[in-house]
């Protein structure tokens, strides 16, 4: 939550693209502009839809800053002007948008953290779809894979996290009028992204996650007596054992997902007896770094034996591990990975985490 | 039905919006019900619908608004537009509460727009009375909203219900308490609403949004630390935990009672126990754990019992066999 002198963040979210986030979040501008605050529009996306174009009107808008890119321009929120400007708060639509190659910040959230910390406050909208820690269960309920995340403890940070409500049938029955997208592209859409299964399961999660917003901020907050909400026991810190597998992302979504909700501290760590540092290795750590998890490298021969010695060090409490290869006929006699930390470990749970198929 | 935390959220304003679109889509709304306080964003609305007033009566020294079952019939709009709908009758009438005249206007084919607070749910109460110290005297079973078409949640922060200043509100913890406990009410009728429309549409239902835990017992398990984290686990995500174990035909009397004990912490720590008829441990859990969308299994290992070289136990074959779930090992006690 916000320091001193910071903006505070709020974010508007939703389950699919014309929920209504955008127009709520209009509507709050436009209120708090009666009230004589000084607000403005510093990125807007009207996607066509007269509606929510009309709750602009009466409010101050910033011009968009033109990068071009392999020879196409393309339009960015300026935050230089959000900054000369100054504003008490600032409008920004798409939260989890991908800036051009080229623009100062690769992701409008850093973006969006630069105005914060300029003291201005900020309204921004944005999709459940985009949280890093559902991108494994959004591809297996929808069959999507989404490209634009969002780490989770950039959300958890926001001051407030507000659904946006609307049944399936009447975001399809939107569609169907063309409110949305125009008639062709709606058709598409209707028939692929916007089932009624997908949405109800986008949905599910969108709440389920506005609902764990709401506790983690419970959980932070000094109770009124001033005393602590009941600890559970020991603090459980969970351990990520890292491989170059492609399952690692999966890997450190899932174990980094259930230290959340338990409150847990999460690392994660890779061995090998290869000093040679590997690209796909590096490529997890860094991921693993960008959703705060303390990565560590350590170099040994006996994989399963560090493993659990670093472990044992560092009070762990859960190891995270992904599934051992299949053995090949003349192994298979011989322990697996798994096998050897399971019986080095054994004071420790260990969760094998599966990849998961559609 | 829009079902909210607290009064000043702002369902009624989305309920009259509701029926304002729909009006101007060409349907035919009347007002059946309103609340005594209406606010002035709500009044210039109202102005557009025809309305069937409700019946005012005063009984034992109470005011009560019951609507005109008798002139809606009459009159048989296609939408009629219910606010509180938690209030009661006075003894005598038709209906005890509001919620059955409804479903009686609902079985004469007229469709309702209604909305409701979660305090106001019945089996929410024990849970509100504990955030609050408060207990409404009016109640709808939650059944009734189960049965709703749709339901809509209207989600504010309470900071924003606060600065409207109303006496009597709970303060802003407890508000968040109440719009968490709203949020996850309407999270399971949307968990069963997909479940329904995977059935009906033949979608083996896969990695749902609720985490399900899965503890497999044995007697020789550590059942106590298994449970307990299981329990633990469930709680943090909002989760369902159950606990299952597979027939054994020739278990000795100290296995047995072991075992019993095992189900009875299990049914104490809240989980829906099951037990297996399959012949194979391996085979009977993969089946149970499909079937009910398991996110999470948890299971006891012990390296005593097995030599290095016959590994492939049945740990061994789980953690093979799992998709779309992770298997979590818990060392058995003495496990040496």
């Amino acid at each position: 939550m916000s320091q001193a002198g910071r903006g505070r963040l709020k974010i508007y979210l939703g389950y699919a693209a014309g929920v209504g986030k955008t127009y709520r979040m209009l509507e709050e501008a436009l209120a708090l502009k009666q009230k004589g605050v000084d607000i403005v529009i510093a990125y807007f996306e009207p996607h066509g839809r007269k509606e929510t174009i009309a709750k602009t009107e009466g409010l101050e808008s910033l011009p968009r800053r033109i990068i071009t890119y392999a020879g196409t321009p393309f339009e960015e929120m300026d935050t230089e002007a959000v900054l000369r400007r100054k504003p008490a708060v600032a409008v920004v639509d798409e939260f989890a948008h991908t800036n051009v190659p080229g623009s100062e910040r690769l992701k409008r959230w850093q973006d969006v953290h630069v105005i914060l910390d300029a003291g201005i406050d900020v309204l921004t909208s944005m999709n459940v779809q985009h949280l890093e820690s559902l991108n494994d269960q959004v591809w297996h309920s929808t069959g999507v894979r989404v490209r634009e995340t969002v780490p989770d403890w950039v959300v958890d940070e926001a001051d407030e996290v507000v659904l946006i409500d609307l049944t399936p049938r009447a975001l399809r029955n939107r569609l169907e009028r063309g409110v949305v997208y125009p008639q062709e592209k709606a058709q598409r859409a209707l028939d692929n992204f916007f089932t009624e299964g997908n949405l109800t399961a986008l949905r599910e999660m969108a709440m389920r996650h506005t609902a764990h917003e709401v506790e983690e901020k419970l959980d932070a907050a000094p109770s009124p007596s001033g005393v602590a909400r009941p600890s559970e026991g020991r603090k459980e810190r969970i351990l990520i054992c890292l491989t170059g597998s492609p399952s690692s992302a999966v890997l450190i979504r899932r174990g980094k997902r259930v230290a959340d909700y338990l409150q847990a501290d999460c690392l994660a760590i890779h061995v090998s007896a290869d000093p040679g540092s590997r690209e796909d290795v590096e490529r997890h750590m860094s991921f693993a770094r960008n959703l705060r998890i303390a990565t560590h490298v350590l170099e040994s021969a006996d994989v399963s034996r560090t493993i659990a010695e670093f472990a044992r060090a560092q009070g762990v409490t859960q190891i995270y591990m992904g599934r051992s290869l299949p053995r090949k006929w003349w192994r298979r006699f011989s322990e697996t990975i798994v096998q050897r930390v399971v019986r080095q470990s054994r004071d420790m749970q260990i969760t094998i985490v599966a990849e998961r198929r559609r | 039905m829009f079902l909210g935390y607290a009064s000043r959220v702002g369902k009624s304003f989305r309920m009259f919006d509701e029926g304002r679109r729909r009006k101007e889509r060409g349907q035919d709304v009347v007002v059946g019900a309103i609340q005594s306080k209406i606010t002035p964003d709500i009044q210039e609305i109202l102005a557009r619908f025809d309305a069937v007033p409700t019946i005012s009566t005063r009984h034992a020294g109470r005011d009560y608004e019951v609507i005109d079952l008798a002139a809606l019939f009459r009159r048989h709009p296609e939408i009629c537009l219910i606010d509180g709908l938690a209030y009661d009758n006075p003894p005598g009438s038709r209906n005890p509460q509001r919620w059955q005249d409804v479903r009686e206007l609902l079985d004469r084919g007229i469709g309702i727009i209604t909305a409701v607070n979660v305090q106001h749910i019945k089996e929410q109460q024990d849970k509100v009375e504990r955030i609050t110290a408060k207990r409404s005297p009016y109640s709808v079973p939650e059944e009734f909203l189960r049965e709703a078409e749709e339901i809509e949640i209207v989600d504010a922060p309470p900071d924003a219900l606060l600065d409207r200043g109303q006496e009597g509100m709970p303060d802003s913890r407890r508000l968040a308490e109440l719009r968490e406990l709203a949020l996850l009410l309407a999270a399971d009728v949307v968990e069963r609403q997909l479940k329904e429309y995977l059935d009906s549409h033949g979608v083996a239902a896969g990695w749902g949004a609720q985490e399900r835990i899965l503890v497999c017992l044995t007697p020789r398990s550590n059942a106590a630390d298994m449970l307990r984290s299981g329990q633990r686990n469930a709680a943090r995500f909002h989760g369902a935990l159950l606990a299952a174990y597979v027939e054994q035909a020739s278990l000795g009397q100290q296995d047995r009672q072991q075992l019993e004990a095992h189900l009875t912490l299990a049914r104490e720590l809240g989980a829906e126990v099951h037990c297996l008829k399959h012949g194979d441990f391996v085979e009977a859990i993969l089946t149970f754990a499909r079937e009910q969308r398991v996110t999470q299994l948890f299971v006891g290992h012990s390296l005593r019992d097995q030599g290095r070289w016959l590994w492939r136990g049945p740990v061994d074959r789980l953690i093979d066999a799992a998709e779309n779930f992770d298997v979590r090992l818990f060392p058995h006690p003495g496990g040496r």
